[in-house]
C-alpha cells in the first residue's frame, strides 16, 4: 500500500507503548443512529478548558436548535447552544464525569423536533465543498468559535485558539487524529466510515485557517476500511491519509506527532511550538459544518459499549442528553455490568450519576464487566522495570508512584512528575498492581497545592 | 412483596480500567522457576543425591525463614508469591553439593533474615538476597565452601573427586576441555557447571521479559572485552575468553543471579551499566584474585552501587533538553 507519502516523515510510530485488547468489535460495525429526542436536556456551561459560560437564556425563555444558550468572556471559551427545540427552566448544577459541579442550562422538548435520518442529514449529509476560495482565515476563525467548537477527542480545548494565527510561530503541517487508540471506543472510526467527507473537508479548512501546508489525517493500522474510505474522499484535495501503527496511545498528541512527522514536543511545549496542529477527526467535521454551513456544535457521536451494555451502539446524541437514555436506547445493561466509565478504559472516569449529561468531550461510555476489571491484590514493587519499557514519555513511573506515595516531591519532579499525562500504559503493565497514575496524580495534586 | 431486581453492583476507580492479563508477581516468579528447571535438572543428573539434598535443605529453610522473620515483624505471609522458592533455589545451585546441612541452613536464614526481611521484604532489598546468604557461609565456613570444600576424593559420584575447572586452572594451571564447560560434566557448584542449561533457561528468561537482557549481554561482553585483553597479554593458554565464559558461574549468575529485578537498577541504560560492571569485576577477581570465582562478589558490589546507577541514569523523557 502507497501510505507513506512525501508528507509523512515520521516512521509511523513513537517509542515504547503497549497494545492493550482493542474490542472495538462490540460497536465497530454498528452504524451511527440518532438518539431519538430526549424530554429534556441539560447544557452545561462549562465543558471545555478555560472561562466557563454565563447563561444567555432567562427560564421559561423559548429556544431553538442551534441558538446560543450561554458564552463566557475572554479568548479561551467556548460558547454553548440548545440541542433541541424547547423551553429553557431554572438553571441547575450537574456533576461531570471528571467530578466537576458546573452549572447547567435544562431545557425541556416543546414542540417539533428534528429528529431521525433527517436530523443525521441535516448534521452530516449533502456533499462538503473544499473549494471554497472565498473563506478568509479571520472569517473561518469567528465562525469556529462562535460555534462553539473544541476538541472532541475528550481533551475539549476550544478549537479556534488551536488554530488562531500566530505570526511568531507559523504552523506548516495539520494533523488530523484519526487514531482513536482507546480500546472499546469507535465514534471516529464510524464518523471516518460514514462521513469521511465531511472530515477532509474539515481538514482543508484548517489547514487554510492556519496556513498549513502539509495536511494529513493519521489511522492506526488496525482501520483498513477508514483508510479507504478516507483515501477516496481526499482524491483530489491536498490531504494525504496516513497509517501509523496500531499501538496505545498513539493518539495522543505528542505521540502522533512524533509518529508522523518525526518532531518531539519540547516539555511543557504545544504542538504549536513545532509548528504543528492536531485536531480530532470528530473536530474536524464541527469545523466543516461550522464554516461551510454556519450551523453550532449541538450534536455528537458517542460510542456506548462494553460487556456490560446489552446492545452496544455508536449514537448522535445531542449534547446535553442524559447518559441513562443513551444508556436505555442500547436496551440496558447487562447483568455482569460492574463499571461504568466515561470515556474509554484506559483514561476514562469511572462514574455512578446516570443522570449525567453528553458534554462536547463525551467520546464514549464503556460498561466493563466484572470480569474486564478484575485484577490481582497489589503487591510490592519489585522494581522489574516493565513501566520504564512502557511509558511512551520515557519516565520511570515505579519511582514517580512511590515518591508519590512517600510524598516527596522533589524527587517526583526530579523524575519529571509534570511530563506525565496519564495514559496509564504504566499501571496497565504493572505486575505488581501499583496505582501508578492515581499516586502520581496525587504528587501532582500535592505539587500545585505547594506553589500556591 | 416484589421487589425491583436492579442491584448491580457498580464499581468506581480510578484509570485505567484495564491490567494486563497474566501478570503479576507470582507469574514472574514462576518464570523464573520455570527457567531454572534445566539447570536444576543438570544439577540433580550430575550431582545426584548431593543436589537432592543441597535443594531440600535450601528451600525448606528458606520457606521456614520467610515464615519466621515475617512472623516477627508483624508483617502479612506472602509464601505464595514464590519468592522465597526462588531465593532457596538459586541459593542451593549457587552452593557446592559437598557442602554440609547447616551450611544451607544457615545460608538460608541469613538470606531471608539479613538479605531481604530486615529491609522490609519483597521489592526492598538492597541486596541479592541469596548472595548475601552465600557470603555469609563462604566467610564463616571457609573450609567447606573454599576450592577444597568442592572436593571429595571418595565420593561415588565421579566429578566430585576432582577440582573444580576453575580451581584446577589456579592452583595447577590445568585446562578444562571446552565441551565439559559446555555440558556441564564438571565439578562446581551445583547450578553453575552446565553452559548449555544456563543458555537455555536464560534466554527463556530473557524472551518472557522477566529477565531484562540488557543485564547478561552487559556481563558477557563487558567479561568478554577484560578476557580478550588477557589474552592479548598473553596469560594462560590453557584458559581463554571463552573458557571463562562458560566456565564457573559466569553464565548462572549473568542469567540467574544479576538478573534479580529487586537489587538492579530500573532502566534499560541503567541494566547494561550494572551487567557491564559485573562482568569487569568476575574478570578482575578470576584474574588478580586470590579467588578462583568472583561473580558472588562481583554482584553484591554491584548491587551496592545500584541506586548511585539509578540516580546517573534517570532517563531524559520525551521532548525534553537532552
Amino acid at each position: 500500500m502507497a501510505l507513506t507519502s512525501r508528507e509523512m516523515t515520521g516512521c509511523g510510530t513513537f517509542p515504547h507503548g503497549i497494545h492493550p485488547p482493542e474490542r472495538k468489535n462490540f460497536s465497530a460495525d454498528a452504524s451511527i443512529e440518532v438518539l431519538p429526542t430526549p424530554e429534556e436536556v441539560v447544557i452545561p456551561l462549562l465543558q471545555h478548558l478555560g472561562a466557563p459560560c454565563e447563561p444567555v437564556v432567562k427560564a421559561r425563555q423559548t429556544v431553538s436548535m442551534g441558538e446560543m444558550v450561554g458564552q463566557g468572556k475572554g479568548f479561551v471559551t467556548a460558547p454553548v447552544h440548545a440541542s433541541i427545540n424547547g423551553t429553557v427552566k431554572k438553571t441547575i448544577s450537574v456533576t461531570l464525569p471528571n467530578g466537576r459541579h458546573v452549572k447547567a442550562v435544562p431545557i425541556k422538548a416543546e414542540g417539533d423536533q428534528l429528529a431521525g435520518e433527517a436530523l443525521f442529514e441535516e448534521i452530516y449529509g449533502g456533499s462538503w465543498a473544499t473549494d471554497s476560495n472565498d473563506l478568509t482565515a479571520d472569517k473561518m476563525s469567528k465562525a469556529i468559535s462562535a460555534a462553539g467548537i473544541v476538541g472532541l477527542g475528550g481533551a475539549a480545548f476550544p478549537t479556534h485558539v488551536k488554530l488562531a494565527v500566530n505570526d511568531e510561530k507559523p504552523i506548516d503541517s495539520l494533523v488530523i487524529n484519526g487514531c482513536e487508540c482507546e480500546p472499546y471506543l469507535t465514534t471516529d472510526y464510524r464518523l471516518m466510515l460514514e462521513v469521511p467527507g465531511a472530515i477532509i473537508a474539515g481538514a482543508v479548512l484548517a489547514a487554510r485557517a492556519v496556513g498549513a501546508d502539509n495536511v494529513m489525517v493519521g489511522v492506526e493500522d488496525n482501520k483498513p476500511k477508514a483508510i479507504e474510505a478516507l483515501q477516496a474522499a481526499a482524491e483530489g484535495t491536498p490531504v494525504s491519509v496516513v497509517s501509523v501503527r496500531t499501538k496505545y496511545p498513539q493518539g495522543s498528541e505528542k505521540q502522533l506527532i512524533k509518529a508522523t512527522l518525526n518532531r518531539d514536543v519540547p516539555l511543557g511545549a504545544l504542538p504549536l511550538d513545532v509548528g504543528v496542529v492536531i485536531a480530532n477527526v470528530a473536530t474536524a467535521t464541527t469545523i466543516a459544518r461550522a464554516v461551510l454551513r454556519n450551523k453550532p456544535l449541538t450534536h455528537r457521536v458517542v460510542s456506548v459499549t462494553g460487556g456490560g451494555i446489552a446492545n452496544p451502539k455508536n449514537i448522535l446524541a445531542p449534547i446535553g442528553a442524559r447518559l441513562k437514555t443513551l444508556i436505555d436506547f442500547c436496551g440496558g445493561f447487562t447483568p455482569d455490568a460492574a463499571r461504568m466509565v466515561a470515556g474509554g478504559p484506559m483514561m476514562g472516569f469511572s462514574f455512578t450519576d446516570l443522570n449525567m449529561p453528553v458534554t462536547k468531550g463525551t467520546s464514549g461510555v464503556t460498561v466493563l464487566t466484572g470480569e474486564d476489571i478484575q485484577r490481582s491484590e497489589e503487591t510490592h514493587c519489585v522494581r522489574c522495570g516493565k513501566c520504564v519499557d512502557a511509558c511512551p514519555m520515557n519516565l520511570v513511573p515505579s519511582k514517580l508512584a512511590l515518591a508519590c506515595r512517600a510524598k516527596d516531591l522533589d524527587l517526583a519532579q526530579k523524575y519529571h512528575i509534570m511530563a506525565c499525562f496519564e495514559c496509564g500504559s504504566c499501571a496497565y503493565t504493572c505486575p505488581a498492581q501499583l496505582p501508578i497514575v492515581q499516586l502520581v496524580r496525587t504528587g501532582k495534586a500535592l505539587l500545585a497545592a505547594r506553589k500556591k | 412483596m416484589e421487589m425491583e431486581l436492579t442491584t448491580t453492583e457498580l464499581h468506581v476507580a480510578p484509570s485505567p480500567h484495564l491490567s494486563k492479563i497474566g501478570q503479576s508477581t507470582q507469574r514472574m516468579m514462576m518464570d523464573v522457576l520455570i527457567a531454572l528447571a534445566p539447570v536444576t535438572a543438570m544439577a540433580l543428573f550430575v550431582f545426584q543425591w548431593y543436589a537432592v539434598k543441597q535443594l531440600a535443605v535450601c528451600l525448606i529453610s528458606c520457606l521456614a525463614a520467610e515464615a519466621l522473620f515475617t512472623k516477627m515483624r508483624r508483617q502479612p505471609l506472602h509464601l505464595k508469591d514464590f519468592s522465597a522458592v526462588v531465593t532457596g533455589v538459586i541459593l542451593a545451585l549457587s552452593l557446592p553439593g559437598t557442602a554440609p546441612w547447616f551450611v544451607g541452613f544457615i545460608a538460608s536464614f541469613v538470606a531471608m533474615g539479613i538479605g531481604k526481611i530486615i529491609f522490609g521484604g519483597i521489592g526492598m532489598n538492597l541486596f541479592n538476597p541469596a548472595m548475601v546468604g552465600r557470603a555469609f557461609v563462604m566467610i564463616a565456613f571457609a573450609s567447606m565452601m573454599g576450592a577444597s570444600g568442592y572436593e571429595d576424593a571418595g565420593s561415588y559420584v565421579d566429578v566430585i573427586t576432582q577440582a573444580t575447572p576453575l580451581t584446577a586452572f589456579k592452583q595447577s594451571g590445568i585446562g578444562s576441555p571446552l565441551s565439559s564447560l559446555f555440558l556441564g560434566i564438571t565439578n562446581g557448584s551445583l547450578g553453575e557447571t552446565s553452559a548449555l542449561a544456563c543458555l537455555l533457561g536464560g534466554i527463556y528468561l530473557c524472551l518472557r521479559r522477566t529477565a531484562s537482557w540488557e543485564i547478561p549481554v552487559g556481563v558477557l561482553v563487558a567479561a568478554g572485552i577484560v578476557g580478550g585483553i588477557n589474552d592479548l597479554a598473553g596469560s594462560g593458554a590453557a584458559w581463554t575468553t571463552i573458557h571463562h565464559l562458560l566456565g564457573g558461574a559466569l553464565l548462572f549468575g549473568a542469567f540467574f543471579i544479576a538478573t534479580d529485578p529487586v537489587s538492579s537498577p530500573l532502566t534499560p541504560k541503567g541494566k547494561f551499566i550494572f551487567g557491564a560492571g559485573v562482568g569487569v569485576l568476575v574478570m578482575i577477581i578470576r584474574i588478580f584474585s586470590g579467588y578462583p570465582e568472583g561473580v558472588m562478589f562481583a554482584v553484591l558490589l554491584m548491587n551496592g552501587v545500584t541506586p548511585l546507577i539509578n540516580r546517573w541514569t534517570i532517563p531524559t523523557p520525551f521532548g525534553g533538553e537532552k
